[in-house]
């Protein structure tokens, strides 16, 4: 259970009540009992701080006295719903499929009706009294438990243990009571000790009404009854008999959301303490002088020290395609969102420039930012809102960054959608993104980059959820928009085989540092970071020997936080000697657009 | 017209439970130990008046026949007379029906026009663990306020602001003021509910990538927000909303019992009290029937707001 100050109040609360409900009869049962006729119906005072009732009891003492009936009641009241509630919803595996088909449909019906209405039937049929209303709150909490079984049952009954145990012939009920129920039985007993709360409150509610608890028997609720009558008079006594009912739901539920984040086992939340991101470490890299991006020296920190973008130089020039490839974890993603402004927070971006066609990016206005930087996201199904038709989710981009009318916006929203060989754009604008295949939508998403004019489409994996046909396509569309707007392109891929069909320029990423930039007709024989060999030497091809399981790197990529002082490719490199354990080599200029991190490579 | 499949299930879902409401309101009477009749009237009553109401109700008559009469004393708006005050139940119904409602529309319209915009600024504040003082404060102040029933809400409103301060009235159902205590009453708890789930439904909606995108987009946080944003999360939080409009109906008898509301509520209360048997009975039928079409209407709602869902099986 989290430790959080809610959990503990919680449990404070209700082990309060506990110990009120055991020792509280004992201690005070006689001072709520004494009858005293000269202190009739009395208020506050120092004698009796909740004041007096009608036979002159002290109303403190009643309401201490009054813990423990009430929590019996209560309990008493969970469990009959409990017990009811499981044996309602395990019926139904156990029946045949005509009478389980019923009691499902049964417990559905019921599981719709308000508890309060439920118990206040029984309490028709049963008659006023503390038995009517827990048989009342107890059949209203019997059909929440039976959908829960209901639930939890059919989660084990696909279970291979229990497919197995029927397989063996076991009669059913016998999986219920050994295999199913056993396995259910947390989240069933936690639930039964939420159930107790709602129940004492439901209880309380009754008792107030004067449908549950009848004189000489007392819970808080009867309290309040007979407190509420003299409000106007004296309204502390109403008080004592209130606050308890208020604590006691209070702690039940407190207790009660604790006991459910536990059981959950939510992941503990990043430890916090932001590191300093660690200092930009300026790289050598291509520099253009009309690049449409140039970032230096991109640092990306989380806090904790995590750094997975350190010291990443890069730049696109207008018209240009430039890859960035590497393995899941490399921080090419991350590089990206940096780039877009988008890095979530707590992640920390620090560098020491970061230009999109010659202006730094921070004194950019969000409109200027808007119209001239376009992203597409890996998942097109993912990436419009489902909410909203296609056609606004593009126009919006005009109407708020460039000042169109609606018609207007949507005219060239529709203009747009033409634009990348979307069918029928007029109709596809009007319709909302469920109905357009996962290629439609990446067009889609790619024209809402159009909108604008981009000079930087930042696309991350844009093919990558879509099937090889479809991929193509949208690959011929990026090559075209960008002849087109002389936009650049950062596009980011896992896929080296893809990177070299479309791309002019490859940088490859490795734990978070640019370990290779090449132009991209040296890739198939230039390329001469062994990490950049090996992913190219992991591609199939018509020559590969099918005979033999596909070549991998061995080894994996260090996480962000562990990658010590030397090369981090070395654990897995084939040519690694001393000095790539020991220091980190620089990315340095090995040929025309050149660019090689490696002590080994020549 | 051709109903969707969906569609089709939930009216004959609904048609099923109106059936099931039916009986076990018919079976109410029937349930009850001993003669109704002779523990309403009391021991003292002379066994012709006993006859006389037995036969007035139909108890006389075989089961069958009785639960025949019933039904087609229903489709005639014929739910018998009160043993007390010899109305009939309908006119009792019809009276008091509306002031339960106004109470509780007006109470969920309330809730939600707090609570929604509250758990979006708790998100929008909280989102990625950033103000965990924030998320705390926001986690504990409506879990309490949750845990705290509607009564006691009532009670302590009328001490402070009736009695204690003298502002508004306690009790009766008059001008726009006596409607105010009372909402708040029924609306705090749902509020607070409503706002815990618009929080966590805003929080995952801004992990998304649509969001992402739009984020991309540079929108205006306010558009982001209310364009973006709200559409996703109005799915989860109006089915909440519905179903607390359903659960607030029936919740309004403590509330209604406490201002003294000339309602459905009060009027279950004194016939449960009084063993008025017919009243009891008509009332739980109107009640449960409320719930069943408040729980439809959320449904049809629901798919015309969210335009995947098309009504999708819960």
């Amino acid at each position: 259970m989290p430790r959080t100050p809610s959990a503990v109040a919680g449990t404070v609360l209700v082990a309060l009540m506990v110990v009120l409900a055991v020792i509280g009869p004992p201690l005070w049962g006689d001072e709520a009992a004494r009858i005293d006729a000269t202190a009739v119906l009395q208020g506050g005072s120092a004698a009796h701080p909740f004041g007096t009732d009608n036979l002159g009891r002290d109303l403190l003492a009643r309401v201490l006295v009054a813990a423990r009936y009430s929590l019996l009641l209560a309990l008493a009241a969970a469990l009959i719903g409990g017990v009811a509630g499981i044996v309602l919803g395990a019926l139904p595996s156990v029946l045949p499929r005509r009478g389980a088909r019923f009691v499902t449909g049964m417990v559905n019906a019921l599981v719709a009706f308000p508890g309060l209405l439920l118990a206040m039937f029984t309490a028709v049929v049963t008659g006023l009294g503390a038995r009517g209303a827990v048989l009342g709150i107890g059949a209203a909490i019997a059909p929440g438990f039976a959908r829960l079984t209901q639930t939890l049952a059919a989660s084990v009954a696909g279970a291979d243990y229990v497919a197995a145990a029927r397989m063996l012939g076991v009669p059913r009920h016998r999986v219920l009571a050994r295999h199913v129920l056993p396995n259910i039985a947390e989240p069933l007993i936690l639930n039964l000790a939420m159930a107790l709360g709602g129940a004492l409150l439901g209880l309380s509610g009754m008792s107030f009404l004067g449908l549950g608890v009848q004189p000489p028997d007392y819970d808080w609720g009867r309290l309040l009854f007979d407190g509420f009558g003299r409000i106007y008079v004296n309204p502390e006594v109403a008080l004592g008999p209130a606050a308890a009912v208020a604590l006691a739901g209070i702690g039940f539920n407190l207790l009660g959301d604790a006991l459910a984040k536990g059981a959950a086992r939510r992941p503990a939340h990043r430890p916090d303490g932001a590191a300093p991101p660690a200092a930009p470490a300026p790289d050598e890299a291509e520099v253009q002088p009309d690049a449409v991006l140039d970032v230096r020296g991109l640092t990306v920190s989380f806090p904790g020290g995590v750094t997975p973008v350190r010291g990443v130089s890069l730049s696109v020039g207008p018209g240009e395609i430039v890859g960035l490839v590497g393995e899941s974890g490399s921080g090419k993603s991350l590089t990206a969102a940096a780039v877009g402004g988008l890095v979530p927070y707590p992640g920390a971006v620090s560098h020491t420039a970061l230009r999109l066609s010659g202006e730094e990016a921070a004194t950019l206005t969000q409109k200027e930012l808007g119209t001239s930087l376009a992203m597409v996201f890996q998942d097109p199904m993912a990436s419009l809102n489902p909410a909203l038709r296609v056609g606004g989710q593009l126009a919006e981009v005009a109407q708020v960054h460039q000042g169109a009318t609606r018609a207007e916006a949507r005219r060239r929203a529709v203009d747009r959608l033409g634009h990348v060989h979307l069918p029928e754009p007029e109709k596809q604008a009007g319709r909302h993104p469920h109905q357009l295949s996962g290629g439609m939508r990446q067009r889609a998403v790619i024209a809402m980059g159009l909108m604008g004019t981009p000079k930087l489409i930042i696309a991350d994996e844009p093919t990558t959820a879509l099937d090889v046909t479809v991929q193509r396509q949208i690959l011929r569309l990026l090559r075209e928009v960008t002849e087109e707007t002389r936009a650049g392109v950062l596009f980011i891929s896992h896929d080296i085989a893809v990177v070299g069909e479309l791309c002019d320029r490859v940088v490859v990423m490795y734990a978070g540092r640019v370990v290779e930039e090449l132009p991209v007709e040296r890739l198939a024989e230039g390329a001469a970071h062994p990490y950049t060999r090996a992913l190219l030497g992991s591609l199939p091809d018509m020559d590969t020997d099918r005979s033999r399981p596909l070549a991998s790197i061995p080894g994996r990529q260090p996480a962000p936080g562990d990658v010590g002082d030397g090369c981090a490719f070395a654990p897995r490199c084939p040519l690694a000697g001393e000095r790539c354990e020991s220091s980190r080599p620089p990315l340095a200029r090995v040929g025309a657009g050149h660019l090689v991190a490696c002590w080994e490579a020549s | 017209m051709r109903l969707p499949r969906p569609v089709l299930r939930r009216l004959v879902r609904f048609a099923v439970s109106l059936v099931v409401l039916v009986v076990a309101s018919f079976a109410m009477i029937h349930l009850i130990p001993g003669d109704p009749v002779r523990a309403a009237l009391g021991p003292a009553a002379p066994v012709e008046l006993v006859e006389a109401r037995r036969a007035a109700l139909g108890l006389d008559q075989p089961l069958p026949a009785q639960l025949g009469s019933y039904v087609k004393g229903l489709l005639s708006g014929d739910l018998g007379t009160s043993f007390l005050t010899s109305e009939p139940v309908t006119d009792v119904i019809a009276a008091r029906l509306p002031n339960t409602l106004a109470l509780a529309l007006v109470a969920t319209l309330v809730a939600l026009l707090v609570a929604v915009p509250l758990g979006m600024a708790a998100a929008v504040r909280t989102e990625n663990g950033r103000n965990r003082g924030t998320e705390a404060a926001f986690g504990t102040v409506t879990g309490a306020a949750v845990a705290v029933p509607e009564f006691l809400y009532a009670i302590a409103l009328v001490a402070v602001f009736a009695i204690g301060l003298d502002l508004l009235p306690p009790a009766g159902k008059a001008g726009p003021e006596t409607f105010v205590l009372p909402v708040l009453a029924l609306a705090v708890g749902p509020a607070a509910m409503i706002s815990r789930i618009a929080r966590a439904e805003t929080l995952r909606e801004l992990g998304t990538d649509y969001v992402r995108l739009a984020r991309a987009k540079r929108l205006p946080a306010a558009r982001l927000h209310l364009r973006h944003v709200l559409p996703n999360t109005l799915t989860a939080t109006l089915t909440m909303g519905g179903l607390l409009l359903s659960g607030l109906i029936t919740g309004s008898v403590l509330v209604e019992y406490v201002f003294a509301w000339p309602g459905l509520g009060l009027k279950i209360v004194e016939a449960i009290t009084q063993k008025d048997y017919p009243v009891a009975q008509g009332v739980i039928l109107v009640y449960g029937a409320i719930v069943l079409v408040v729980n439809l209407a959320v449904d049809v709602v629901l798919g015309m707001l969210d335009p995947t869902s098309a009504v999708k099986e819960s």
